[in-house]
């Protein structure tokens, strides 16, 4: 256990000492030391600067994310559900399923200008997709003897919905949330530098535009990679929790 | 004989397209335990399913307590082969789903009464994969009993378990039937399973599937699966389904 716990920073370490080395070669613009960056991490905690740029990220990515989830979640079982909706709007899903976000920057500006909104509908676009065919592929797990059951005790309607489809879709869900948050993180760096002026994606654009400041930059992207960690690692926790636990270890 | 609970009358049925049920009559009594076996495939589970209401009927009626059956009603409850408790919740809140119209305090009595009944004390937080193939089975009949409904529809329920487990859950629900006195359909492929259990045996034709045959038995439990009355029944249902007795 402490052995392998050891092994996983070997790695790290190395890779943080041969930057160091890289980095201490004369008269090389390439990259800053590890000191320089922690030192510039330190200066952007200390006058708040990097917390402003956090919440206005997380901000973003929450709101694209929930207004995403609470339109393709329902969607999603809708159309598990019914067949003739399904078939005339699935080719349009899986047409726009393969467009990358970014393609949407330009129809974002325009339509939302230079500001939140835009990040917001961006992330939107990320998520919306996937997490709508996460959805279906949740819902038609749901073994159809559940919902005989569920029918005997005298279920309908929403109520079926609440009471058995939708825990019985749950593991599911939880990991097309995991895997839709982590796409939406990535897209929303790219999001921040061209249609907003504040978040961490924003922070990386400004250092460099502030004379170059690569100390800055990577502290920005190391933030943004500390975050996303945090972020998958909450969601496994939350995916092995009382609420899913019961699931097979196949559906996790 | 009391009055009739169920009465099938003329019913046809089809499945896939295919003709499963023809012109089957038959009035099952209030309190009976009533097994339905069959060659495999011949239409068990379909007519179990009709008179449930999960299916319809082609032709002819399935009436009971005088009222046309128009789908499932928590007044008659299935218990499946393939366990259909729900893996999300724990023992007692399966036990309780149907429950949820009561005020606490009765549905946790309620709850208690039908862990401790179907022999699952101790195992109420636990969650379905923590459980055994008999304990699932267990749980499931403690909830379709807890809703206290009139009748059970049971199909195939121990046919997943290992003989001894199985043996066990006959006793058990046996045991059970005599607390609750509720009626019973029961489908199996088991001959013996049959004849250990109903008050009346039918026996079904290949599909379509007629009424070939009804079996009374009126051995009274527990049955001594080597008395000659015992091996005599089992002896005329297999006759009836045209099994060879020497292997």
């Amino acid at each position: 256990m402490v052995r392998a716990r050891l092994q996983q920073w070997v790695i790290p370490m190395a890779v943080v000492a041969a930057w160091e080395l890289l980095s201490m070669r004369p008269g090389t613009h390439v990259i800053p030391s590890p000191l320089a960056v922690a030192k510039a991490m330190l200066t952007l905690t200390a006058d708040g600067t990097l917390l402003k740029h956090i919440i206005a990220s997380l901000f973003r990515v929450t709101w694209g994310f929930a207004l995403a989830a609470m339109v393709a979640v329902p969607c999603g079982l809708l159309l598990a559900w019914f067949r003739l909706p399904r078939l005339a709007t699935m080719p349009l899903v899986t047409l726009l399923r393969p467009i990358s976000p970014l393609a949407w920057i330009p129809l974002s500006t325009i339509w939302f200008g230079i500001g939140d909104a835009s990040a917001v509908f961006l992330i939107f676009v990320t998520c919306a997709p996937t997490l709508l065919m996460f959805a279906m592929s949740a819902a038609g797990s749901v073994r159809q003897i559940e919902i005989r059951a569920a029918r005997n005790f005298g279920l309908s309607g929403l109520e079926l919905v609440r009471r058995v489809v939708l825990p019985a879709a749950s593991p599911q869900l939880l990991s097309g949330v995991r895997v839709t948050l982590g796409m939406a993180w990535i897209v929303l760096v790219a999001a921040e530098m061209i249609s907003v002026n504040s978040g961490l994606g924003f922070l990386i654009l400004d250092a460099r535009n502030a004379g170059n400041r690569m100390d800055a930059v990577l502290a920005a992207m190391i933030t943004i990679g500390l975050i996303g960690l945090a972020v998958d690692r909450l969601m496994h926790r939350v995916e092995r929790s009382d609420f899913v636990r019961w699931a097979p270890a196949g559906a996790r | 004989m009391t009055a009739a609970k169920v009465s099938i009358r003329g019913l046809a049925a089809a499945f896939e397209g295919k003709q499963v049920l023809d012109d089957i009559n038959l009035e099952v009594y209030a309190g009976e335990f009533l097994c339905i076996v069959g060659p495999s495939g011949c239409g068990k589970s379909t007519l179990l399913n009709v008179v449930g209401g999960f299916l319809p009927a082609e032709a002819g009626s399935v009436t009971i307590d005088g009222e046309p059956v128009r789908g499932p009603d928590p007044r008659r409850i299935f218990v499946f082969q393939e366990s259909s408790v729900f893996p999300w919740l724990t023992v007692e809140r399966n036990i309780g789903f149907g429950l949820t119209h009561l005020a606490p305090a009765e549905r946790e009595a309620r709850v208690h009464h039908y862990v401790k009944l179907v022999g699952l004390a101790g195992f109420e937080k636990a969650f379905p994969h923590e459980l055994s193939g008999g304990m699932k089975q267990r749980c499931e009949v403690a909830r379709a009993l807890a809703v206290n409904p009139d009748i059970l529809y049971m199909d195939e329920p121990f046919g997943a378990l290992d003989f001894i487990t199985r043996m066990v859950m006959r006793t058990e629900l046996l045991r059970i039937w005599h607390q609750e006195r509720k009626t019973v359909l029961f489908v199996t492929h088991d001959i013996d399973e049959a004849v250990q259990l109903a008050d009346r045996v039918l026996v079904l034709s290949a599909r379509p599937a007629r009424i070939r045959n009804v079996f009374e038995i009126a051995i009274p439990h527990p049955r001594d699966v080597n008395a000659p009355e015992y091996l005599d029944v089992r002896t005329r249902i297999m006759d009836e389904l045209g099994v060879a007795h020497r292997l």
